[in-house]
């Protein structure tokens, strides 16, 4: 048991502290701190060095005589590894720092802030104000805040401005400091949840100034008498902090209410200014005099450790990591789950349920006893819990699997465990080896890996391009697409883009290769990046690929591929997408190479017809013409003259017609066109003649009105002048003429020659009229086989029967038969008569 | 609407989609809205949510899209909710510049455009500079709408002569969303197949979208078996043929527009008098109004007779007007006290079946007064005959004499159209003659109706080696059928007394005896043959036979097939397929969407462009 707690130290009562190696560093170069100026940043991430020879000459207050220097930033990665390096060649650097995504941010003195990735690429500048460029920056510290990470800046001129986020450059200039002419004595930010305030130390005073609004209020926290502070340090969450004044005394106390809440004044004995007073967690300060590390905790507990090297000290959210030119080390507070179980002595369930799970494995009945001793208790549990729990935050991998063994052991007792926080635990435990590995480098605790959250490690495994080890936890964890492998993929599509060293070629292959269809990242959107690049053809070698043609074709458009854009438009099938590319080839290209594109595509082609035809017909026929499309040019030509406004220009479009018909060869329909022609000059003639309209009539309706107008040779001039066939006339005519019962006329009409329609018609319309007796004239002329049919109709039963008999029908007799009412009850005998005389024969 | 739900297919889903997005538009304007619609969404949105949902998300008025000045209004939106018509764009942009200054300044005005955005709208509003009056523009993407349970639509008119005259796909664009929609809430159908044109087109858009969703596909067992895409252009003549079922004559006298059927009021008038005691509705309606009715299969009356032919609609409205009298004289046996509550209890469903029944009745009067035409029986009789391949290479005295007596010209195109179908294309000698006697007489602005159908290929000279496709195709589809008994029918040819709808036909060899055995026939109707399969996860697969399905009942086993006819389908098409899973030995069921409900009329007016009456 011994083992596990050996490097554990007490402050206090059952609290420990422990430190101890996370890994050795392998610096490249073999750098020795002691010669760097070092800013590492929190969660494991990468530190940047800059030569304190460099720094010196630069941070020596009012140094701006001094000319710049050219000198090297260097980023390494946290286990010493040279990333890249940054040939500085600006002006004189206040600070750097790493901001919440990672990226560098090295701040001018004259307030230009440069933003560099790992890989020493510019992201972005910005200058943070006017007045600071002018007085200057004298120190400027970043701190994370809700809104990202943020800047605060003290001028020469010993104003403070504060910027909240770095993405949004909003600086905020602050209160002024009554009195404040010479640096403060030290200073700090406080972001807490809903308001940033700089904590401000001028001799004995302490002034706290309030970003939001704007206010410069003393505080008097409760600390023996001192001449002033020299040192505060803020926990990572910002609600403790440590004032270190000019006498040692270490104060320790909570931000909130105006510091008035305080656990304890702790007498360092040490004069000097430490290196760095950082907090632990929140529940021990921290101070590096040195070559001694003191930890002081709320109660005045103390404990201190030796360095014989210098080092770095980075504040974490749950300990501190401490950089060293050979060893790389956390210092932490022990867990109170892993106190329960490794605690000497310790009868919490865990441990007896490590215990137990120890003597089986050695195949002991002791283990009987522990699982007894546990299940009385009912704390089975709580015993996995706390194993698994434990198994957390321990960084050893043996001591990992020895933990989730009892607790997998410990499950067996309790068939009602959930499963599940053992199973989330194994995978964590195993993202989390994994991105400990010298090879990946990134030495996250449990509790900064659930404070980070699964989806900004992806993020800070792309970051540093470990694309494979991203995907792979994304896919063991089963991620969306979204915010797991499609993301990874994506990124690692942009980065190739930008290998501006690998051909077009290559490079969408490799793409393609690796994403084929359905990997959720949207070609278009890399197709994008490339054209940010500047690379239009593997722009267009990777669009290819999107499917979405929604996505794809307003890009291809953006490249001028216009062909294309049409082509991939079209076999979307999405009608709006093809009038998208039309509208646009209508606005680039000129009339005559649009109408040479837009040809060879008939669908764009037929839509682009529609819309003219719609609402610009002149158009549609200008481009028949120019086609040689005669018959579609006749046929606008057509549908034109009906919505014609005046009778000239119906003539004329009608002769237009005619002519592109003729051109066409099409004899029928240009005859039909001159038959048209014709008859509108016969109307304009008709119509001077009676006074009435004629135009815009049919040619039958033209001849139903003259014969209306009684002018039969006139309409029988018309019928012969245009051919009108017989049976059409025949019909028209005893029509109209029944119609307005003229029935002399009809009859004259009847003889004037044999009808070609039968006579059935002239019974039919005059009986229509209910006149029987001009109906029976013409029954003698029906034809035979209708004549029974047709007496019936006209009444004439009698001579229906008769009819009838004399053609020996005996159905015929039946159907008069039928007709017969009981009014005729004196025919129907007839009529029987009739059928058995024709039987009888 | 739980009719909807009755079906082997719960297309109530669809409905109830639809409504969700609609509302989910309305919704993003906060407050109290107008909606200024186009008045041909009107019905068609109807069948997606009325009034009442409408109110209860704060729309508190409504108008019809109509140019000038708009009413005043006190919501604070206004909607327009408007297809994608240029034409639309500009009595929209109408309102806005007759529009009060101040009015623009108090109201928030919005466009939702059915079913999707375009561009040459928007940029036709930019054109007239009323662009910016609105804050949104937006789109209700529906594609179906369910008007029975067992009949999905577009309700996209002239689907038809978009696709065949002006070559624009975006119907057939939209029928692949329509199945893609489908198939999210039904999910992936198995076995596709396919005829003609459009089903290719739609067919490869569809898997073009499914590709594009990829890994994003729903994950639902297959409840539909088969897709059979029929391209209307594969069966130019069904459409033709003049319609003898029911709902489909009441289609082609009055025309039935989104379920809904107006007719003259007159034989309706007596109703209001008969209700005896029940509070009447539709008490003071003026007689000259169009008396409107619903026509579903929530009426039980309905489904009985909308598939029937002409012929026995008579029998029907007799025995269910002897079951229901049978019915309402159980009150006089009703003795005991429970028996008379038991009476009492069905007494509203009764009295609604007493209305039904007396609709129908006066709607089947006004049929007959068609039917007993002499007109209806010399055209049914011209139709026969040319179907039957009876003297279709000579022009037709019928067809002479309709010209001469100024027919409407619909029915003549029509007859014109079947001949020249039957006898595949006609002497040009015939054909000129017609166009001849028919452009003089209904005018020579024809010559561009005439040109429209040579184009789809109803009219055309006869050429040729093809002049017997008809005649092979008739005998092997047996596609008449001489003396059909029309009351009791054994075969779908009822619907059209004799003549079975080539497109029913061809359902119904795939079934049986597929259509590998009638390849020679297909060669011969419009290319391509599409048979494919659509891809689906293992673990979504049907399996047929199993313990599950006997549990079930014998409805897994009949196969679920989705006929979707691109271009429009008519009523009796719907009826040959319902006849079909009825009938016995046949294996599965049908469900039906199509572009839009068509018939003769209305697919030849569309056709044309211009009036034919």
């Amino acid at each position: 048991m011994a083992l596990y707690t050996s490097d554990w130290n007490p402050l206090g009562k059952d609290i420990y502290y422990r430190k101890h190696e996370l890994n050795a560093m392998f610096w490249t170069n073999e750098v020795n701190l002691k010669d760097f100026i070092v800013s590492s940043a929190p969660f494991g991430g990468p530190i940047a060095l800059i030569e304190r020879k460099n720094w010196n000459r630069l941070a020596t207050n009012g140094s701006t005589g001094l000319k710049p220097n050219q000198f090297n930033v260097f980023i390494f990665s946290s286990f010493g590894e040279l990333i890249s390096t940054i040939k500085w060649t600006g002006s004189e650097l206040s600070l750097i720092s790493w901001s919440n995504r990672e990226d560098l941010l090295c701040i001018q003195d004259d307030g230009i802030v440069f933003v560099y990735d790992i890989y020493a690429n510019l992201q972005n500048t910005f200058t943070l104000d006017q007045e600071i460029r002018d007085t200057k920056v004298l120190e400027c510290k970043t701190f994370n805040g809700i809104h990202g990470t943020g800047i605060a800046v003290l001028t020469t001129s010993y104003r403070f401005f504060v910027l909240n986020n770095i993405n949004e450059p909003k600086i905020r200039r602050l209160a002024e400091v009554p009195g404040l002419v010479k640096s403060p004595q030290s200073w700090a930010v406080v972001a807490s949840s809903n308001e940033t305030i700089v904590l401000v130390a001028k001799d004995n005073e302490l002034y706290s100034l309030n970003a939001n609004h704007q206010s410069c209020q003393p505080l008097n926290p409760a600390i023996s008498a001192f001449a002033s502070i020299t040192e505060m340090s803020v926990s990572y969450d910002s609600s403790h902090i440590s004032l270190l004044t000019d006498a040692g005394l270490l104060w320790i106390g909570r931000t909130d209410n105006d510091l008035r809440n305080n656990y304890c004044e702790f007498d360092t004995k040490a004069k000097a200014k430490p290196q760095q007073l950082l907090w632990c967690g929140n529940s021990a300060v921290v101070g590096l005099w040195k070559n001694i590390l003191l930890v002081v905790g709320p109660d005045k507990d103390w404990l201190n450790y030796v360095v014989d090297q210098p080092v770095h000290m980075v504040q974490e959210i749950d300990g501190i990591r401490i950089i060293g030119n050979e060893m790389h080390e956390f210092l932490q507070k022990v867990a109170p789950v892993v106190v329960e179980i490794f605690g000497i002595g310790s009868i919490a369930p865990g441990a007896l349920l490590l215990e137990a799970n120890k003597e089986f494995l050695r195949h002991s009945h002791r283990a009987d006893e522990y699982m007894r001793m546990i299940s009385e208790r009912n704390e089975i549990e709580m015993s996995v819990q706390q194993c698994i729990e434990a198994a957390g935050h321990e960084f050893g991998i043996s001591t990992q699997k020895m933990l989730l063994r009892a607790a997998s052991f410990g499950k067996c007792f309790y068939p009602r465990m959930q499963s599940k926080p053992f199973v989330e635990m194994c995978q964590t435990l195993r993202i989390l080896n994994a991105i400990r590995h010298h090879s990946i480098g990134i030495p996250l605790s449990y509790n900064q890996l659930e404070v980070l959250t699964m989806e900004v490690l992806i993020d800070r495994l792309i970051l540093r391009r470990k694309f494979c080890l991203a995907i792979r936890i994304a896919e063991y964890l089963k991620m969306s697409d979204e915010s797991g492998a499609a993301r990874v993929l994506g990124n690692w599509a942009f980065l190739k883009v930008r290998q501006t060293f690998i051909d077009d070629e290559r490079i969408a292959y490799d793409i393609f290769n690796k994403l084929g269809y359905g990997s959720g990242v949207p070609y278009s959107e890399i197709a994008n990046k490339a054209i940010e690049c500047g690379r239009t053809q593997l722009a267009i070698k990777l669009l290819d690929h999107e499917l979405r043609s929604s996505q794809q074709v307003p890009l291809l458009l953006k490249l001028k591929q216009h062909r294309l854009a049409l082509q991939r438009a079209i076999e979307s099938g999405d009608t709006n997408l093809i009038h998208t590319v039309i509208i646009r080839l209508r606005e680039v290209l000129s009339a005559g190479e649009f109408l040479m594109t837009i040809r060879d595509y008939p669908i764009a082609y037929s839509l682009y017809q529609k819309y003219c035809r719609e609402e610009e017909p002149e158009k549609l026929t200008d481009l028949y013409y120019q086609e040689d499309d005669f018959v579609s040019e006749a046929n606008s030509w057509l549908s034109r003259s009906l919505n014609a406004q005046n009778l000239t220009q119906k003539q004329s479009y009608l002769q237009s017609a005619y002519d592109s018909y003729k051109k066409a060869r099409n004899e029928f329909n240009s005859s039909i066109i001159d038959e048209n022609l014709r008859l509108i000059k016969y109307q304009i003639k008709l119509e001077e003649k009676f006074h009435r309209q004629y135009l815009n009539l049919s040619l039958h309706q033209t001849i139903k009105q003259l014969i209306i107008d009684k002018e039969y040779k006139l309409s029988e001039e018309l019928k012969k002048e245009f051919k009108v066939g017989d049976r059409r006339y025949w019909w028209l005519k005893m029509t109209i003429l029944a119609e307005m019962s003229e029935f002399l006329e009809l009859e004259k009409f009847s003889k004037s020659k044999k009808s070609p329609i039968g006579y059935e018609p002239f019974v039919d319309i005059c009986l229509k009229h209910r006149n029987r007796y001009e109906a029976q004239k013409y029954l003698l002329r029906v034809s035979d086989d209708n004549k029974i049919k047709y007496y019936v109709r006209c009444g004439l039963l009698e001579d229906a029967a008769k009819f009838a008999y004399e053609s020996k029908d005996v159905e015929a007799l039946d159907y008069v038969c039928s007709k017969c009412g009981p009014t005729n009850r004196m025919l129907a005998e007839k009529i029987n008569t009739m059928k058995s005389q024709l039987r009888s024969k | 609407m739980s009719h909807l739900s009755s079906g082997r297919l719960n297309v109530h889903h669809m409905k109830e989609l639809a409504k969700h997005e609609l509302l989910e538009c309305l919704d993003k304007c906060v407050g109290s809205k107008a909606i200024v619609w186009d008045h041909e969404l009107v019905p068609i949105l109807g069948l997606v949510a009325d009034y009442l949902v409408l109110k209860e998300h704060q729309v508190i008025q409504m108008f019809e899209l109509r140019p000038g000045r708009l009413p005043a209004m006190t919501a604070k939106h206004v909607i327009y909710l408007t297809r994608t018509k240029l034409s639309l764009m500009d009595t929209i942009g109408d309102n806005m510049l007759n529009e009060d200054k101040k009015m623009v300044s108090n109201k928030e005005f919005h466009i939702i455009f059915v079913p999707r955005r375009s561009i040459l709208c928007e940029r036709k509003l930019q054109v007239l500079g009323v662009y910016g009056n609105f804050s949104t523009i937006s789109e209700y993407g529906v594609e179906l709408l369910a008007l029975d349970s067992d009949v999905l639509s577009m309700e996209w008119d002239n689907s038809f002569t978009e696709i065949y005259i002006d070559n624009d796909y975006t119907a057939l664009f939209h029928s692949a969303k329509a199945l893609m929609t489908l198939q999210t809430l039904y999910g992936v159908i198995p076995n596709v197949f396919g005829l003609g044109k459009s089903a290719k087109v739609v067919f490869d858009l569809m898997s073009k979208m499914r590709k594009e969703l990829s890994s994003t596909e729903p994950q639902i067992t297959p409840q539909i078996d088969e897709l059979l895409l029929i391209d209307r252009s594969v069966d130019l003549l069904t459409p033709l043929m003049t319609q003898t079922t029911y709902e489909g004559l009441l289609d082609e006298i009055f025309g039935i527009s989104h379920t809904t059927i107006k007719v003259p009021p007159e034989k309706f008038v007596h109703q209001n008098s008969s209700t005896d005691g029940q509070s009447c509705d539709e008490t003071v309606e003026a007689p000259t109004e169009a008396k409107q009715f619903h026509l579903n299969s929530s009426e039980e009356l309905f489904v009985k007779l909308r598939d029937i032919s002409y012929k026995s609609i008579g029998p029907t409205l007799r025995t269910s007007a002897k079951t229901l009298s049978q019915q309402f004289d159980e009150r006089h046996t009703a003795k005991t006290v429970r028996e008379i509550r038991q009476f009492v209890d069905k007494l509203p469903a009764l009295q609604t079946a007493r209305k039904s029944q007396s609709n129908h009745t006066s709607l089947a009067e006004l049929i007959k007064e068609v039917t007993d035409e002499e007109s209806f029986y010399e055209t049914i009789h011209t139709e026969q005959s040319f179907v039957n391949c009876e003297d279709t290479d000579k022009s037709n005295p019928y067809i002479e004499d309709c010209i001469a007596r100024v027919d409407p010209l619909v029915k003549i195109l029509r007859l014109i159209c079947i001949q020249c179908f039957t006898n595949n294309g006609l002497k040009s000698k015939v054909l000129e003659f017609y166009k001849r006697e028919v452009l003089q007489t209904y005018g020579y602005q024809h010559v561009l109706t005439f040109n429209n159908l040579e184009k789809v290929g109803l009219i055309r000279i006869s050429g040729g080696y093809s002049h017997r496709v008809y005649n092979v195709l008739r005998k092997t589809l047996r596609l008449t059928v001489r003396d059909i008994n029309e009351v009791n029918p054994t075969d779908i040819a009822y619907v059209h007394s004799g003549y079975a709808p080539l497109s029913v036909r061809l359902a119904q060899y795939l079934d049986h005896p597929g259509w590998r055995a009638i390849t020679d026939v297909l060669k011969t109707l419009p290319e391509p043959t599409i048979e494919e399969t659509q891809e689906i996860a293992a673990g979504l697969r049907k399996r047929r036979n199993s313990g599950a399905s006997i549990q079930t009942g014998l409805l897994d086993d009949q196969k679920l097939i989705v006929v979707f006819f691109l271009g429009g389908c008519t009523y009796t098409e719907i009826s040959g397929l319902r006849f079909l899973s009825q009938k016995e030995g046949f294996n599965a069921d049908f469900v039906i969407v199509t572009t839009n409900i068509i018939n003769g009329k209305t697919f030849l007016q569309s056709l044309s462009g211009q009036s034919l009456n």
